[in-house]
């Protein structure tokens, strides 16, 4: 591999984690507030479809944004109201919401723009612009500086807020009040109650706050990765990022260490058929389905224990 | 849970029906809301589903493939495991059957569905054991494990057709077809055998009747052996279960076995007896549709029945609508998403107000 292709494979990584790491961090802030969440799946495919649409509708790609991040809080409220209120199962919950955003997606789509369920392509002002960082212009002769600066300049505006959530998410969760009381909610909501703080209120705001970042990542999956919506776009991204997360046991700077080695595993499968390391051809399905296996393994406890926030997936009863 | 009692026929009957129809409700608006007239597509899709001989076909083949599934959720759901794993244990017993139909000489029909029923079951079971037994030995989330295997078994798949089963010279990553001395009695000639006129066209097969058999078969299991007897225990307290002498790290193992080999047995009916060849993506859903089958037919055998029915209806009658209106396919994604979302998720808010309406009823 020469350094111009591995320049451009790291390239296409940092894009195609941008999704996942949203994703990721919407999970981890659902489940440390004691909410699992298996519908960022959905989430994510109704806010890309949404996004789309608006955006191509609009001419505005930013009131396309805002109109994802609107219809993924939306999902985010029917599993909150599902599985916090009504205290029905937080998983049977996140399952349902998957099969409603792939249904529904391809019902609108097909109905608003007779396109086979999709949206028109985003062209101009519909797509995405991407930030060229200062003087990337100028290093993109120099050597060595050059191609690696050259990786990080020129993305989407989203990709950069993305990699700015990593920090933010940490410090909400770890430095302010709302974090302290959000992760205590997720691991002993009895505690919290006796405190005289809202179990019902933290979590519904824990879950809208996953509403927003899915909505972000469907956001960019349709109008800066691609130009317009198609059917099923979302492609597992929501259980990738779930694989993540608990590849992070549930901590936002590995988080960001997790989507980057899957971003990376999808950047490589996507170029090459097959890869040879050290002298063994790795089929592309090897590659395809390496966040799973690794996933699994890191469940099994095998290589250090992923071990999920105690409250996880339990709706709370007040006691009377 | 609500304190308030329910009778027991409510229980069974009002809140899944209830839920059922506040599905429909909600999915009727929706065909509205696209400007499609939800009581000519009701009407469309009864016909198309139950009006000849050729949509009932349609409707059992669909049927027969969410019991398998659906008992396979059921199960599981009885000893409080959910198994999300039916896509991929079903994609497995795809490659079972496969394997056994392709690589082994059968000179009968009967014979090879025995052989293909153990493959299909054996690959089915196995791709469960290990999600079964790393929550039993781990505590490792059955749910997250059993989802990862659903993809892991998607690329597991696309792997062996691609670079063992497809025909040299093939750009179809599919195996070839099964030798005719495998193919299974659709269900025109059965009934033929009884002088029972029925379409030649649909690919329903004599796996309804496997499929049949085996809803008595899980009754019966969970009813009325000791194995059932410790399965539902450890469903209801793991404590107490253990207490009575009941391993819950058996009961998980032997339960996935059973689960994964259920879905593995659908591909009797898929693989073996309509498509004749293993294809990429032969399982369609199915797997995720023994979730909704399992939830509405409250995880018994004969409920898991009929709502394989009801959901053999929706695909069939779906599959019509999609043909001579402007309403996709999907409609029946989003019908089924309702189904999960209000008997599954949103029982209570079902369940309460039926309770409320009991008390005063008992009061008054």
């Amino acid at each position: 591999m020469d350094l111009a292709t591995l320049a451009q494979v790291l390239d296409s990584t940092l894009r195609l984690a941008t999704p996942l790491l949203f994703a990721c961090l919407a999970g981890l802030i659902s489940e440390r507030a004691g909410v699992f969440d298996i519908g960022l799946e959905g989430k994510i495919l109704a806010a890309a479809f949404l996004a789309a649409a608006i955006a191509y509708v609009s001419g505005n790609v930013w009131l396309g944004v805002l109109a994802g991040i609107a219809v993924s809080v939306f999902m985010s409220l029917i599993h909150g109201v599902a599985s916090i209120t009504f205290r029905g199962n937080q998983l049977i919950s996140g399952v349902a919401i998957n099969f409603l955003a792939a249904g529904l997606t391809v019902v609108i789509a097909q109905n608003w723009f007779q396109q086979g369920g999709r949206t028109p392509s985003l062209t101009g002002d519909a797509r995405m612009p991407t930030i060229d960082l200062p003087f990337a212009e100028a290093l993109a002769d120099v050597p060595v500086i050059g191609p690696i600066y050259g990786i990080f300049s020129g993305h989407a505006p989203l990709v950069y807020l993305a990699f700015l959530c990593v920090p933010a998410t940490w410090f909400l969760l770890f430095r302010t009040r709302f974090g302290l009381r959000l992760r205590a909610v997720g691991e002993n909501p009895a505690a919290v109650d006796t405190a005289g703080v809202s179990v019902i209120g933290l979590r519904f705001g824990a879950v809208a706050i996953c509403g927003v970042l899915c909505g972000l990542a469907g956001a960019y999956l349709s109008t800066g990765l691609s130009a317009g919506f198609v059917k099923d776009m979302s492609a597992g991204r929501g259980y990738i990022a779930l694989a993540a997360m608990i590849f992070a046991k549930w901590r936002p700077w590995h988080a960001m260490g997790a989507v980057l080695l899957f971003g990376l595993l999808e950047a490589v499968a996507n170029r090459f058929q097959s890869i040879e390391v050290f002298g063994l051809a790795l089929p592309v399905q090897v590659m395809q389905a390496l966040p799973y296996i690794l996933t699994v393994v890191i469940l099994a406890g095998f290589v250090g224990r992923a071990i999920p926030p105690r409250a996880g997936g339990s709706p709370y009863v007040k006691e009377h | 849970m609500s304190s308030k009692r329910i009778p027991n026929w409510a229980d069974v009957t009002l809140v899944p029906l209830v839920s059922v129809v506040l599905a429909f409700i909600i999915s009727a608006i929706l065909i509205w809301a696209i400007g499609e007239s939800p009581w000519a597509a009701v009407k469309m899709m009864v016909d198309g589903a139950f009006g000849s001989s050729y949509g009932w076909g349609y409707t059992l083949y669909y049927a027969t493939n969410f019991m398998f599934t659906g008992l396979a959720v059921a199960v599981a759901f009885q000893a409080r495991l959910f198994n999300i794993g039916g896509e991929g244990q079903a994609a497995l017993g795809g490659l079972g059957v496969a394997l056994v139909l392709l690589y082994l000489p059968w000179p009968h029909w009967t014979l090879a569905l025995l052989g293909a029923s153990v493959g299909a079951a054996l690959f089915g079971a196995l791709w469960a054991l290990i999600p079964g037994y790393l929550q039993a030995k781990r505590g490792s989330h059955i749910v997250i494990t059993t989802i990862m295997f659903n993809f892991i078994a998607a690329s597991f798949l696309n792997y062996m057709l691609v670079n063992f089963l497809r025909p040299v010279g093939s750009q179809d990553p599919s195996s070839p077809r099964f030798p005719d001395a495998t193919s299974l009695p659709k269900l025109h000639e059965i009934l033929g055998l009884f002088g029972i006129p029925f379409s030649k066209v649909p690919p329903v097969n004599i796996s309804l009747l496997i499929a049949v058999g085996l809803c008595f078969a899980v009754w019966w299991m969970l009813w009325r052996t000791r194995l059932g007897y410790q399965i539902r225990a450890l469903g209801e307290s793991e404590p107490a279960a253990q207490y009575a002498g009941i391993s819950p790290a058996r009961i998980t193992i032997i339960v996935m076995l059973i689960s994964g080999g259920l879905a593995g047995l659908m591909a009797l009916n898929n693989v073996m007896g309509e498509q004749e060849r293993l294809v990429l993506n032969a399982v369609e859903g199915a797997g995720f549709i023994g979730i909704a089958v399992a939830l509405m037919g409250r995880n018994h055998p004969f409920g898991v029945f009929l709502a394989a029915i009801l959901f053999g209806f929706l695909y069939q009658g779906g599959a019509e609508l999609a043909l001579w209106t402007g309403i996709p396919r999907e409609l029946i994604v989003v019908i089924q998403a309702l189904v999960i979302l209000f008997t599954g998720a949103l029982d209570n808010m079902v369940r309460i107000p039926i309770a409320k309406l009991f008390s005063l009823r008992r009061a008054g």
